[in-house]
């Protein structure tokens, strides 16, 4: 594994500085009142931290994902809502930026990159999580030919940012054969705008982490799309997900490296300060065991990361698999450290005093979305029986 | 108008540590001084309103190029960065030569300097710079406003009572303060513009200084020894709820009759 850049290095810790001052001190109350933090987005698109997703030609910064998860990993180390924001902007920009043409690309990436506009996802219903091909949500032609404009009806749910982002990406049914779903060509992708007629949020969910950012149920009741706001050909929508998920589960690792950082520094700074029996209980075999076993997932974590996204920017085959593989671990290993940490602080790790708790639960998302944990083994799985290893 | 910052390279504060000569040691983890950024921070600020360009010139090893590399980040022009292996050890007497030496390669409308730097803490290298180039020396500046045609500079000057107000014909040397305002973060954009600008590196045979004349062979005072201040007393750190910390500290501070 090769190590950062000089420059790679600088982004990190201005980020690191940006986080550490300027949101961590707002963490504790992002999670509390549950409220979007609308001035985090202003500091990040202030300091360009939302243009690393983008190409420099769109107002971005390169777009390369080894960036773009260093300043997820480092903002989520002190609050994962806040992680989040860079994730899904990079996550609902990612089907214009796999599949867009350069005219929509220049009329909505530079809006994104300067973070003047918010992107969302939208694929998962409510009866199709993991089986994306439960997917009702239907668009069909308004007019004859192949230009003719889209009326999309349905709903979508469990939309991170769904109804703060001003454009978001949806995939809806074109094609309901049975051989067409089994081929994957059921889907199409559209940018849905905020405001659209007949475009709604229904309600937003309460959760158990991540409490600072909305999750939307939206509605689609015959919204009107014109034929250029679709993304891809018609009946490439599922191609351009997956191609996204191959882009975009290394930012949900960052994220989930980047809250077992935060909960590793806080139990080992505990641990070195709290005394019991006499000595600091960092000192006592059994807890020193658990910190240095919580160090070497972390940063097995964070290597495999590393190691998946330049795999996956250098047009790696194995994409899939990479990002697949370094979401799955990053995910339990998030889970683990900071039930550990929890563990470490004992009472104190169980109350809001401490910051270990909202990690713990802010952890567990990381195992759910973007393809649960027993979805990313499916795809590793499939690549190893195909691969032969 | 061109403003150089006169930017110093020092350890990360609370982890200087002393080699075995008793001088610093800055062969690694360098970062600009917190008293010099605020100075940069008011040249940024005077550049974007009246347009210009800011040059940094640094004095020190080669691990200064990294703070300098992430001043350029927060919107300088370029750098300029004296290194040469024979300066180590230097008084500020032969930094002053230095500095003036590589002053006069440079062009400039003024120069601004920060209060004094973190580790040495000497704080008499720009005044005598100005001396020595024979500029009007500013001091203490709490706020820097070149007059409209940029032929001089006015700036308050914090005093016990509040302020004056100086003038000076330009080019001048002015010294600020962290009154000036809070440096800037620099943004993830300059941090990448960074690494295309212009860094430049000269050495004493550049400037035309004879080596024997600094460093330490050259020193005009010599540390004779360092010791660290004197342990202080145990702290009672006080990490509850504010109800009951404010209670537990008002009875520390009764019982001393303090309050």
């Amino acid at each position: 594994m090769s190590s950062l850049t000089d420059e790679q290095r600088a982004l990190r810790d201005a980020v690191r500085e940006l986080a550490d001052d300027r949101i961590a001190p707002r963490a504790a109350q992002i999670d509390g009142d549950a409220e979007f933090p609308w001035d985090v987005v202003e500091l990040l698109a202030q300091h360009d931290v939302l243009a690393l997703p983008f190409p420099e030609a769109y107002g971005g910064l390169g777009g390369d994902l080894l960036p773009v998860c260093l300043a997820i990993e480092q903002i989520s180390r002190v609050c994962a809502t806040s992680g989040l924001i860079l994730a899904v902007q990079e996550l609902g920009s990612l089907p214009i930026l796999v599949a867009g043409t350069h005219e929509q690309k220049t009329r909505w990436l530079p809006e994104l990159a300067s973070g003047k506009a918010l992107a969302a996802f939208a694929l998962t219903e409510a009866g199709a999580g993991s089986d994306a091909s439960a997917i009702r949500t239907r668009a069909d032609r308004a007019g004859q030919g192949d230009e003719a404009d889209w009326r999309i009806s349905g709903s979508k749910r469990f939309i991170s940012h769904g109804n703060i982002a001003k454009y978001v990406a949806v995939f809806a049914q074109t094609d309901a054969d049975s051989e067409a779903i089994r081929q994957h060509r059921h889907l199409t992708c559209f940018i849905v705008e905020q405001g659209s007629q007949g475009f709604a949020t229904a309600r937003l969910e309460h959760k158990m982490g991540i409490r600072g950012s909305p999750t939307a149920e939206l509605t689609f009741d015959d919204v009107h799309i014109p034929d250029a706001d679709r993304v891809g050909d018609v009946g490439e929508g599922w191609s351009i997900a997956m191609r996204t998920f191959n882009k975009s589960r290394p930012g949900i690792a960052a994220q989930a490296v980047g809250i077992a950082q935060g909960a590793l520094e806080v139990a080992g700074r505990y641990a070195a300060e709290r005394v019991q029996f006499g000595k600091p209980v960092g000192e006592l075999q059994m807890v020193s065991a658990m910190l240095a076993d919580m160090a070497t997932q972390v940063e097995a974590a964070r290597q495999l990361l590393y190691a998946a996204c330049l795999e996956i920017d250098s047009g790696s085959r194995q994409a899939a698999r990479w990002s697949a593989m370094c979401k799955l671990f990053a995910g339990d290993v998030a889970m683990a450290v900071t039930t550990d940490a929890v563990q470490v602080l004992g009472g104190y790790g169980y109350i809001t005093e401490y910051p270990v708790e909202r990690m713990m639960r802010d952890a567990k998302i990381t195992q759910l979305y973007e393809g649960t944990q027993q979805i990313q083994r499916l795809i590793v799985a499939r690549d190893v029986l195909a691969q032969g290893g | 108008m061109h403003i150089v910052v006169l930017l110093k390279a020092v350890p990360v504060v609370g982890n200087e540590r002393l080699d075995a000569a008793h001088r610093t040691q800055r062969g690694s983890g360098l970062e600009s001084n917190g008293n010099d950024e605020y100075v940069l921070e008011a040249a940024l600020k005077l550049v974007e309103a009246h347009g210009g360009e800011i040059t940094l010139l640094s004095v020190g090893p080669a691990a200064a190029s990294e703070a300098l590399r992430k001043a350029l980040a927060m919107g300088a022009t370029r750098a300029v960065h004296v290194a040469d292996d024979a300066i180590a050890g230097s008084c500020a007497l032969a930094t002053m030569h230095i500095l003036a030496a590589a002053l006069g390669r440079l062009e400039y409308d003024l120069v601004f300097a920060g209060a004094d730097s973190s580790d040495g803490q000497g704080g008499v290298v720009a005044a005598a710079v100005a001396a020595k180039l024979g500029l009007p020396y500013l001091s203490y500046a709490s706020k820097i406003e070149p007059t409209a045609d940029g032929s001089s500079v006015r700036v308050h000057r914090l005093s016990a009572h509040g302020y004056d107000v100086l003038e000076a014909p330009t080019p001048a040397l002015v010294m600020g303060t962290q009154v000036l305002g809070e440096p800037r973060y620099p943004s993830l954009r300059g941090i990448m513009q960074a690494r295309s600008k212009e860094m430049t590196t000269l050495t004493l045979a550049d400037l035309g200084i004879d080596p024997a004349t600094v460093g330490v062979a050259g020193a005009s005072t010599k540390v004779l020894s360092a010791e660290q201040p004197p342990a202080r007393g145990g702290a009672t750190v006080i990490r509850e709820a504010p109800e009951s910390a404010v209670a537990q500290i008002v009875d520390f501070l009764a019982a001393r009759r303090l309050i």
